[in-house]
This record gives structure tokens, sequence and C-alpha cells, in this order.
């Protein structure tokens, strides 16, 4: 390699870091912004609200206002509530439809894989005035039982889509040779077929959690009721009441955002290789 | 991935056939597939005085459409959608293609840590984004201002989230800043799926890598684009949590900020003076659902059928 061409490949390096890490700064420092401001006394928010928390200027008065005036121990336990037990019924009914569309002929077998992805288009919203009455006359309203019947037939339709094109993958052989041996159908699939779809339970799990966690919509419509509200509504309903209270908005927004970011950065890489391996097919 | 379907003769195991696909067909069914069919058929009726339900065929569809009071909000809130949509096309899917092709780009440092920061805000919650951009743009604050004066364009600053004229350029642009990592993990993912030696040869006859991208590359990840982009249309037609964290249900300053998601909560729901109306409700989501379907259909029978001709 010449010179020159080495000099060129070394300027666009640069060139392409800089763009880089100039996006990466639009993307990360409105939410640095808030975490460093909610570690500061009111003075310092508006004083300096670009600097990190000097030992002058730090202070926890927001946090202590949030823990106080609202609860938000109850709203981490009603979204973890909400969403664990989502994710895990999701999990074992997508799995055992994917297994049973994409091991067994029978008929109706291509009409009932496609009815079941046509959640994955339309938005589960647009029947909500119907899923009111429902739970009207179910008796649900106001209960996390409600978010998790609606989460959980949200979630369905991506998680089957995946865990089917997963389960094409399975040898054959496997599951031949356990019929050889006469093992009954529902052990072949408990036994052996569940514990071979952990590589994507990854996958299906953080897609149907993100849209759970973060959902206004239902928590607002379905169980906006004291004590049942998740984080987000939580949130929402705590910022409306003291939008000027500048330490405690900036601080619930911090509890809002910490959890998060904890989990991205420890399954991050799982959520990335699901997202890349799922649009490559 | 070409699979051989389905093996095993059901006949064999109709019990467990069965039992594998009842829970999640009847879930499925019962809080999805029956609520969005009973929804259209809501639509149909009116709640008479006594408050039992009768069937008034499209009457709820002409007031929504062209009575003077709601049709006016009813094609404002779709319009708005519509420009809400487009800065999604104009800014957010180009600029994730823009940052999926240089995160593709070979022998490149730190690509994982880039991907992964970038992709962040995607996974906070739309409320939170919402009320983080609304302190930061906050005139209170100022911190906006202070920001654009490090790169000397302390004057454009203006009260953007309050005026009219601005309020839902600004919140589209809020929208984009979360949700850019989605067409760019999707486009990066397709670009690293393009054979090699395709790109080599053009590389060893002299191309640059801008043309390598733009002749080559790009037109193979366009089915990938036409997925984001009729992605980004459902989403954004679908759309709701964003506008009422920053704006309520009212989405101000004087609806300049409506979008269907909005509309459809307070004809429902009701607010300040005005009482919900669940069947007007449903026809504002019957409406919803057939643009929705309208934008599907186009991109599964008009859009993925011609880009399929240029597949490998």
């Amino acid at each position: 390699m010449s010179l020159k061409i080495r000099k060129d490949h070394a300027s666009r390096a640069v060139i392409v870091h800089a763009v880089l890490l100039s996006y990466t700064l639009i993307a990360l420092y409105p939410v640095f912004l808030i975490l460093i401001n909610a570690f500061k006394s009111r003075k310092g928010i508006f004083r300096e609200p670009m600097a990190l928390p000097t030992s002058k200027t730090f202070s926890l008065e927001g946090f202590t206002k949030v823990l106080d005036k609202a609860d938000f121990g109850t709203y981490f336990f009603n979204s973890i509530s909400v969403t664990v037990v989502t994710i895990a019924i999701v999990l074992v009914l997508a799995a055992m439809a994917a297994w049973a569309l994409s091991e067994y002929k029978f008929p109706g077998n291509t009409a009932l894989a496609i009815y079941l992805a046509i959640g994955i288009m339309v938005p589960i919203r647009l029947g909500t005035v119907s899923i009111l009455n429902l739970m009207v006359d179910l008796g649900l309203v106001n209960t996390l039982t409600a978010l998790v019947l609606v989460y959980v037939a949200q979630g369905l339709p991506l998680a089957i889509f995946i865990l089917t094109e997963f389960m094409h993958q399975i040898p054959k052989d496997l599951k031949e040779a356990a019929r050889c041996d006469g093992v009954g159908e529902f052990k072949i699939f408990f036994a052996i077929i569940l514990p071979l779809v952990r590589p994507a339970v990854a996958t299906v799990a953080v897609f149907t959690m993100i849209p759970i966690w973060n959902d206004l919509w239902f928590p607002l419509i379905l169980a906006p009721g004291d004590g049942k509200q998740t984080i987000t509504l939580g949130v929402q309903q705590f910022i409306g009441q003291y939008v000027t209270d500048w330490n405690a908005v900036l601080a619930s927004l911090s509890l809002a955002i910490i959890p998060i970011l904890i989990l991205y950065l420890i399954f991050s890489r799982q959520l990335i290789r699901g997202l890349t391996s799922g649009a490559v097919k | 991935m070409a699979h051989s379907g389905p093996m095993t003769d059901w006949r064999k195991a109709k019990l467990p056939v069965f039992a594998f696909l009842a829970p999640a067909t009847l879930i499925y069914t019962l809080f999805m597939i029956y609520p969005l069919i009973d929804s259209i058929r809501l639509s149909f009726f009116s709640a008479t005085n006594g408050g039992d339900l009768a069937f008034v065929g499209l009457d709820n569809y002409r007031t929504v459409l062209s009575d003077p009071d709601w049709s006016h909000t009813f094609w404002n809130s779709f319009w708005n959608n519509m420009k809400f949509f487009a800065v999604h096309m104009l800014v957010q899917n180009p600029i994730g293609i823009a940052l999926a092709a240089v995160l593709s780009l070979p022998r490149l440092k730190f690509r994982n840590s880039y991907r992964t920061l970038i992709f962040m805000p995607t996974m906070l919650s739309v409320v939170i984004v919402g009320f983080i951009w609304q302190l930061i743009l906050s005139p209170v604050w100022g911190v906006g201002a202070d920001i654009l004066d490090i790169v000397g364009l302390k004057s454009l600053f203006g009260p953007w989230l309050g005026k009219e004229g601005s309020a839902l350029i600004t919140l589209a642009f809020i929208s984009v800043w979360q949700w850019v990592g989605i067409p760019m993990m999707l486009i990066y993912a397709a670009l690293l799926a393009i054979p090699e030696d395709l790109v080599d040869a053009a590389i060893v006859d002299g191309a640059s890598h801008f043309e390598v991208f733009w002749y080559i590359k790009l037109p193979l990840v366009l089915p990938t684009v036409a997925m984001v982009s009729i992605l980004t249309f459902v989403g954004n037609f679908n759309a709701f949590d964003l506008i009422y964290a920053v704006k309520g249900a009212l989405a101000g300053p004087n609806f300049s900020t409506d979008i269907m998601g909005t509309l459809f909560y307070r004809t429902f729901f009701g607010y300040q003076l005005q009482l919900g109306n669940p069947t007007l409700g449903a026809t504002v989501a019957s409406l919803m659902f057939l643009i929705i379907l309208a934008g599907v259909l186009f991109y599964l029978f008009v859009v993925q059928r011609r880009l399929s001709r240029y597949q490998l």
C-alpha cells in the first residue's frame, strides 16, 4: 500500500468516526443531561444545567420527594409482575403453537399460521373500545390481570412467528429417535423441544417486553386506579401533578430511565443479535 | 430459508396438536381478533337515551367524515398524522440508512459500541422521551438555547413545542430521535447479508465506497427499506403516547398536534366537558384500521412485488 492511499484511509477513518461520534452524542446527551441534573439542587439545575453535580450543587432532594409522594416501589412491582407473567405465558403458549404449526400436517395449517400472523401488522389498540367492554363484563377493570391478558394477545403473533422459524431448524433425527423409543407427543415437546428453544427465548422475551414495559395506552384505559399503575403511567401521572417541581420531575424520570439502561447494557447483545438475524431471513 | 414444511401426520396425534394450538389461538382470538371485529360492529351502532344500542348504518361514519363539528377535527388529525409520517420518512429513514451504511464499512473500529449506544433511545418509553425533550426545549430551563449556543445558533431557539406552527414538527423530530435505531438496525443487518464478492469486484474496478453503496448495496436493500417504511406507517398511524405525554389529550396548541391516536382517545374516553362516546370511538378506530390496512395492502401488493424483481 502506498503512503498516499494509507493517508487517505486514515483521514477517511477520522471523518467516519467524527460522524458516528456526533450522532452518538445526539443520541445520548439528552438522557445524560436529565440524569446529571436529577442529582442537583434547584439552584444547580438552573444556574449550571450542563455541569456535572459538584459538592456544592449535589442534592438528592428530588429523589426524596419522589419516594415520599409517589409509590414508585408499587409502580415497579406492577410493571415487573405484568411483564414477567406476560413473557412467561407468551413463551410457553407461543412455543406450543409454533411447534404444532411447524411439526404436524393438518388441514388448515397455513390458514391458521396466517390468521395468527395478522396481529403482527394490525395494532391491538384499535380494538380498545371492545377490550374495555370485555374487561367490564369479566370484572377485570383496574386489575393487572386485564393488562396481562391484552399483552399476551399482543405478544403472541410475533412470538409464534419467530419461534416457528426457529423450530424449522431443529434436526429431524432428534424427534424421530424419540418417537421410535415410544415417547409420547407431549413429552417430546416438553422434554426435548422446549429446552432446545432456549436460544430464541432471549429474542422473543425482549421483543415482548419492550412494548409492554413502555406502554401508556392500556394502563391508562384498563388499570389507571391507585395502586395498579405501571411505571410508565405512574411517572406520567406524577409529572402531571408536579410539573413545576423540577427536582421531582428530573428524579422521577431518572428512576424510570436507570433500570432500563442497566437492563439494556446487560441484554443489548442478545437484543441486537435478535434484531439483525430476524431481518436477514 | 428452505424447509420441508410440517412432516408428521396429525391423525397420529390429534389430542396433542389440539392441546398445543388451543390456548394461544383462544387468547389471541378472544382479546385481539374479537375486539377488532366487535369494534367494527360497534361503529354501525349508536347508544339510545335508554342506553341500549341501536343500529344506525353508516351514520357514525357520516358524522365523523362530514358533520361540520367532527369532520374538521377528523381531517385535521388525519393530515397532521400524514405530516408526522412524512417527517419520519424524510428524516428518520434516510438518517437510519446513512448510519447503517457507515456502520457497515469494512474494518470499522468500535462498530458494536456505536451500534449499541445509538440504539439506546429506542429502548426508552415514549412517555419518558417526551418528558426529556419537553424539559430540554423548555424556555424556562433554557438548556436548549445553551446547547445551540455551542454551535453558534442560539438565535434560532424558540418555544417550538408551544407554537402552533412548529409544535407538530418538533414532536415528529423527537419521535425520529427515539426511533432512528430501528431503520438503522434492520438496514444494517440487510447490508451485512450482501455477498462480499459483489462489493470486492466493484472496489477492484476502482469504485469508491460511496459508489458501492449507492449503486450496488442500496438497490439490494430496498426491500428492507420498504419494510421499514410500512413499519413506520403502522407505528405512526397508531401513535398516541408521545403527544399525550407532552401535550395532553387536547393535543394543543389549538389541536395543532392532534393525530389519529389522540382523536380516538378523546372521542372514546371524552375530555373535560365532552363525554366519551364508545360507538363514535369505535368508528374512529375503524377508520384508522382502514387507513392502516390500505397502507399494508399497498405494501404487500404494489411495493413488495415490484421490488422482488430486483432481488438476487
